[in-house]
């Protein structure tokens, strides 16, 4: 990641026809997280966004997989849910639903998990269940867990794309969906649980890494013109920084340019992150 | 077997007032007309079970049909809430919805078990999370530790799940019944072998099953009624004759959020509607439709 001064998010060149949104800026951050080569889970919205982003700039053979059955997608425009024709249309294999979780998933040979959520924690679990104190009779009832548990578990690493508010970032989650570190440090270990877990938290305002040591999420980078107090404003426990906390660099032109076009077609896709409500 | 009849007939037969119903379809190939015939029939206190519940058990819920919920992600893809499922689980409207939560592991792991004539099946999943101490629906946990006789390493039991009857929605059928399906195959194979009894619905019902790349063949034995109901998976699609019709799922967002505007939608749409889904001139063709 490359590190900037700090200053005003903006389009990197003239040419830009509008300013960089906080949207496009996070999706080109978890666009980067990703390598050309990579085998990616891609869930839909937020995280499919930036998968596809990837691919259409500086990785061109990451393998965007889709809890449909699609290995191998090559969408030329987002696709608007995991079953989007586009994706078995363009994919190198269409398998089960039984076998993409079983051959593919569970096993561990797909490198990183791309998740969203519509509530996360300091170490990093998911929540996409229910929001209130009990599961019977919850105040907000969300879809719940879609392919999250197992990705989350068995993927080699996982990347969460997620909007930051008070709301969402909380200290305990209401529900643990899916395990990020669970109560910390060795939980993962434990449960034995394969994969890594979250790598990196990418949300509208900078990336969170976990800890080396607590697994603790902390606050890594930041987008330009963003200040810590704005993310600990949006976090709802006592945010660590870290001691090498970057600025990340706006998207650039190319990058723009591409998610724009991927947008083109489906302009709701960024609004429509269906791990949230 | 199967018996090629009306969709009508079909669901008249096969699916009954408190059976556990499978509608399955994973985004492609959902059987939206068999679940509103199921409503126009006035079915009750059934046990719906899919993986993403998705636009056709949010219809099915907001009419009144079903008493309980096995699935695993139950959002309108791409747009957000499912509000007729919501309304029910937040507010008991229009009845109480019990339900059974999993991940989409563990239901498809569950289809399989039921195809397979096993009791269960294990797999690496719901370690650590919340859903592995929820409830099925009778009560005790609804999915369990097991530890390998060979390694002794603990692994996660998931139940067989066996409907009364599956419903899926595929590309065709030749005359004999037996089925063609292709593109996202989803889990239709296992919940139709899993099911007591299973209805098909087809875009057409042709004389010879061509060859298509990475093609399900569900032989007419399996089967239990095929009915030709062209477009009878719309708003979701049909790979090779429709596309998704992702405007609908946009407008399902206002119209399930009111109660109201919800009961103005069945009694336009699927009271007031004529038995076959397609009220223009597609319904027409092929003899077998309803």
């Amino acid at each position: 990641m490359n590190a900037t001064g700090p200053g005003p998010a903006a389009p990197a060149t003239a040419a830009g026809p509008a300013a960089v949104t906080a949207d496009e800026m996070m999706t080109a951050c978890a666009a980067r997280a990703l390598t050309d080569g990579m085998t990616c889970f891609v869930g839909i919205g937020l995280p499919s966004a930036a998968a596809n982003l990837a691919r259409a700039t500086h990785a061109p053979n990451l393998v965007l997989i889709y809890e449909s059955g699609t290995i191998g997608a090559k969408p030329g425009r987002l696709p608007l849910s995991i079953g989007d024709g586009i994706l078995a249309e363009t994919a190198d294999a269409v398998v089960s639903v039984p076998e993409i979780f079983n051959y593919w998933l569970q096993p561990g040979r797909i490198g990183v998990g791309f998740l969203g959520a519509a509530q996360i924690d300091r170490f990093g679990n998911i929540n996409t269940t229910v929001i209130g104190a009990t599961y019977a009779e919850p105040k907000v009832r969300l879809p719940g867990a879609g392919g999250a548990p197992e990705i989350a578990a068995s993927c080699r690493e996982v990347i969460v794309v997620v909007r930051q508010t008070r709301r969402s970032f909380v200290d305990r989650v209401d529900f643990v969906t899916s395990v990020g570190f669970g109560d910390g440090a060795g939980h993962r270990e434990r449960l034995g649980l394969a994969g890594a877990g979250p790598r990196k938290v990418i949300t509208d305002l900078g990336i969170l890494e976990p800890d080396g040591q607590t697994c603790e999420l902390t606050l890594t980078g930041l987008y330009p013109g963003i200040s810590v107090e704005d993310v600990r404003a949006k976090t709802g426990w006592d945010l660590a920084v870290s001691a090498s906390l970057e600025v990340l660099a706006p998207p650039t032109a190319a990058e723009l340019t591409a998610l724009r076009q991927l947008q083109d077609n489906n302009p709701g896709e960024l609004q429509a992150n269906s791990a949230s409500e | 077997m199967a018996k090629i009849v009306s969709l009508a007939d079909a669901v008249a037969r096969a699916v009954h007032d408190g059976d556990a119903v499978a509608m399955e379809g994973f985004t492609h190939l959902i059987p939206f007309a068999a679940g509103r015939e199921v409503i126009r029939q006035r079915r009750r206190d059934l046990t719906l079970i899919r993986m993403t519940p998705d636009v056709i058990y949010d219809q099915l819920i907001g009419a009144g049909c079903a008493g309980k919920l096995i699935f695993s992600w139950g959002g309108n893809p791409g747009v957000g809430s499912l509000h007729r499922f919501r309304d029910a689980v937040e507010n008991g409207w229009p009845g109480p919805l019990q339900l059974e939560e999993h991940s989409h592991a563990g239901m498809a792991n569950r289809y399989m078990a039921g195809a397979s004539g096993v009791p269960f099946a294990i797999l690496r999943g719901y370690s650590g999370t919340g859903l592995e101490g929820l409830p099925g629906l009778d009560g005790q946990p609804a999915v369990r530790p097991i530890t390998c006789p060979f390694t002794g390493e603990r692994l996660t039991a998931v139940a067989a799940l066996n409907p009364d009857v599956a419903v899926i929605h595929a590309q065709r059928a030749d005359r004999a019944g037996n089925v063609q399906l292709w593109g996202i195959t989803g889990v239709q194979k296992e919940a139709v072998l899993s099911a007591q009894r299973s209805i098909v619905t087809v875009e057409e019902i042709v004389d010879e099953l061509d060859p298509q790349p990475g093609s399900i063949v569900l032989p007419s034995w399996v089967v239990g009624y095929v009915a030709e109901v062209p477009g009878g998976s719309h708003p979701s699609y049909a790979l090779g004759y429709s596309a998704r019709d992702n405007d609908f799922y946009q407008a399902w967002d206002a119209i399930s959020r009111d109660r109201d505007r919800f009961g103005r939608w069945l009694a336009d749409e699927v009271f007031g509607a004529p038995a076959s889904h397609l009220a223009g001139a597609g319904a027409a063709r092929g003899g077998c439709g309803a």
